[in-house]
């Protein structure tokens, strides 16, 4: 069922390190475009794969700001627009606006933090080429998976080639 | 190699532990009939709601100057207890303790189902609750805005805000278990199911990484989270001139009670899982250790705090000493000594890691502190209330037969989710234990 022009390929190591090393070694000869796929997060592959996306964090500050602001700017708006008068006490008062401050920083950080996970995941997204290959299964259950891009067939022969001397357990085409 | 053997079968098996676990559940005949209980319960819910919807408030207990009842009582016990999820959570997450993994999921879905309660009490606590959104501030033809001053405002802040927070925290974390079970199922009901709800995940290793960055960054700011909620909560109190509320103390004071009732419950349904459930090399007497010391170092602060109001009331005199007379004397003395009793007496056997590891034991003095911090929350409310400034404005409160059974409802509204997702969704966290295993392996 394998398409003649696959769009990569996918090879399955035993254990974390092993795909580590995999990854670290398809890098030193120069293959461009390597992913990793495994069941938990595995730290050494950030440095491998060079992920240095802080995006996530930022999001987070940049919402935090945007929900502290907004709700101090709600409170003073809405109090000048309609002014209550508790007691004789001042209209505004920036103490009395720091919880609703504080929970919307809360709020907004959350949300900016958990829709950037998802938007630059490119979740949701149900069809996905890998899905095709059987084995790739294990990956969110005990196995530790290298991707190399193959566009064509002397690439995938280069790419074959080299997962062989990685040692990897299984090698799959991912068909376009 | 034969050690990467070893590991991969322990993952696999892991997973075969948690994930399959609503893939084959191994107790349905038992869970069948927690669940029709539950149901019935829900059933009664719905009847209370709809009395109470039909005749207004007046069904209840309520009156002037007790206006403040079980709808309080309740709300802010549920609140509490909806915490300890969170701190358990959120705060052993940032601390890396692995021990965690074990309880982070479905302590997280009890707060889920415990916050759901507590914020539906004060909405039916309104004369006219189908105006509840009158709170929130949106354009409005009658140009005008909710009073941001006012503690009551800052509570439909801090639960809304709450609840979202803690319902993505858990989402966040329960997505790569999600499919892990997709990938398992082998019926197309079950693949269709966990497909749809886990995204399509594919554990990329950059996906990995936002994880990582997103579940982190959620837990720490989890934590403040959580204490300025409850702080809130007290200041519905304090922030008012009544005496026996009107105390600096009540902020840190509900915030370690919340915690206390919270993580007796949270002991209450590891036991619970771990009798019912093929949990115990995941669920074992350390995590009941644990959780056993938390709930004696929470219950000796909680006691901390009664040392201080009974402070407070001695320095403040007048009022103050007044309220403090009728709480430890008068009609309502029960709630006070109820609470001193069930509270801080049990917890006095988990000093001993024998009493802490013993599940009935635990069990026990988990369910006397729920109990005992329902009757703090009684007399906190109750007792402040009911001989009010004037002696003409002295009164009862009795709860009347309908604040009882919508108390038992909610345990429907509380149970029905709690069994669903028991019943169907990976109740361990799978891919954080997998990691911890990996690590351990790694460190060991």
């Amino acid at each position: 069922m394998a398409d003649p022009q696959p769009l990569g390929l996918i090879a399955a190591f035993g254990s974390p390190e092993r795909l580590v090393a995999a990854a670290r070694a398809a890098r030193e000869a120069g293959v461009g475009g390597i992913d990793a796929f495994t069941p938990f997060p595995v730290d050494e592959l950030n440095e491998v794969l060079a992920i240095r996306d802080n995006r996530i964090a930022w999001l987070g500050l940049i919402g935090a700001v945007f929900g502290l602001v907004g709700a101090y700017a709600m409170q003073i708006a809405t109090n000048l627009d309609y002014p209550l008068n508790i007691g004789g006490r001042p209209l505004i008062t920036l103490q009395g606006f720091a919880l609703i401050g504080f929970e919307l920083l809360v709020l907004f950080s959350v949300l900016f933090m958990v829709i950037g996970f998802f938007a630059l995941n490119r979740l949701p997204r149900y069809h996905h080429p890998l899905f095709w290959v059987d084995r790739f299964e294990h990956a969110t259950r005990d196995g530790f998976f290298l991707y190399i891009p193959a566009g064509d067939t002397a690439a995938v022969d280069r790419a074959k080639a080299l997962l062989d001397r990685l040692g990897a357990d299984s090698v799959d085409e991912v068909p376009r | 190699m034969a050690d990467e053997r070893r590991l991969r079968s322990e993952y696999d098996r892991v997973g075969e532990e948690i994930v399959d676990l609503p893939l084959a559940f191994p107790a349905t005949r038992g869970w069948w009939l927690c669940f029709v209980g539950a149901l019935a319960l829900l059933a009664l819910w719905f009847v209370s709601v709809a009395v109470l919807f039909g005749n207004g408030v007046v069904v209840w207990g309520n009156t002037i100057p007790v206006n403040w009842g079980m709808a309080i009582v309740n709300y802010v016990w549920f609140l509490g207890i909806g915490h300890a999820g969170t701190l358990i959570s959120a705060l052993l997450l940032i601390a890396d303790r692995h021990w965690r993994n074990s309880l982070n999921r479905f302590a997280e879905a009890m707060t889920l189902c415990a916050v759901v309660c507590a914020g539906l009490y004060p909405i039916l606590h309104l004369g006219r609750p189908w105006y509840f959104y009158w709170i929130a501030p949106y354009f409005n033809s009658m140009t005008i805005w909710p009073q941001f001053k006012s503690p009551l405002t800052w509570d439909f802040f801090a639960v809304s805000t709450y609840l979202t927070v803690s319902l993505l925290f858990w989402y966040l974390g329960i997505l790569p278990d999600l499919a892990s079970a997709r990938d398992r199922a082998k019926t197309r009901g079950y693949q269709l199911f966990f497909g749809f709800v886990s995204l399509g995940w594919r554990g990329q290793a950059a996906a990995w990484a936002r994880w990582r960055q997103a579940y982190f960054l959620t837990a720490a700011i989890a934590v403040p989270l959580v204490v300025s909620v409850h702080s809130e909560v007290s200041l519905l109190f304090a922030a008012g001139p009544i005496p026996g509320w009107n105390s600096t103390v009540f902020p840190p004071y509900f915030v370690l009670g919340a915690a206390f009732s919270g993580f007796a419950v949270v002991s209450m349904i590891a036991i619970g899982m771990r009798a019912a459930l093929p949990l115990r090399d995941l669920v074992t007497p350390r995590h009941l250790d644990m959780l056993g010391l938390a709930v004696l170092a929470t219950g000796l602060m909680t006691a901390y705090g009664y040392f201080s109001e009974i402070f407070d009331a001695l320095y403040s005199g007048g009022q103050e000493l007044a309220t403090l007379h009728d709480r430890l004397t008068g009609q309502y003395a029960w709630s006070y000594w109820g609470a001193v009793l069930l509270n801080f007496v049990p917890i006095q056997l988990l000093w001993w890691r024998s009493c802490r590891r013993s599940p009935i034991i635990l069990f026990a003095v988990s369910t006397s502190v729920a109990v005992g911090m329902w009757m703090e929350r009684f007399m906190l409310v109750v007792t402040s209330l009911y001989r009010d400034w004037l002696v003409s404005s002295f009164g009862h409160y009795t709860p009347s037969f309908w604040d009882w059974s919508l108390f038992a409802g909610m345990g429907g509204v509380f149970l029905v989710p709690f069994l669903l997702f028991v019943r169907f969704l990976p109740v361990i966290s799978a891919s954080e234990t997998k990691q911890a295993q990996h690590e351990e392996a790694h460190d060991g």
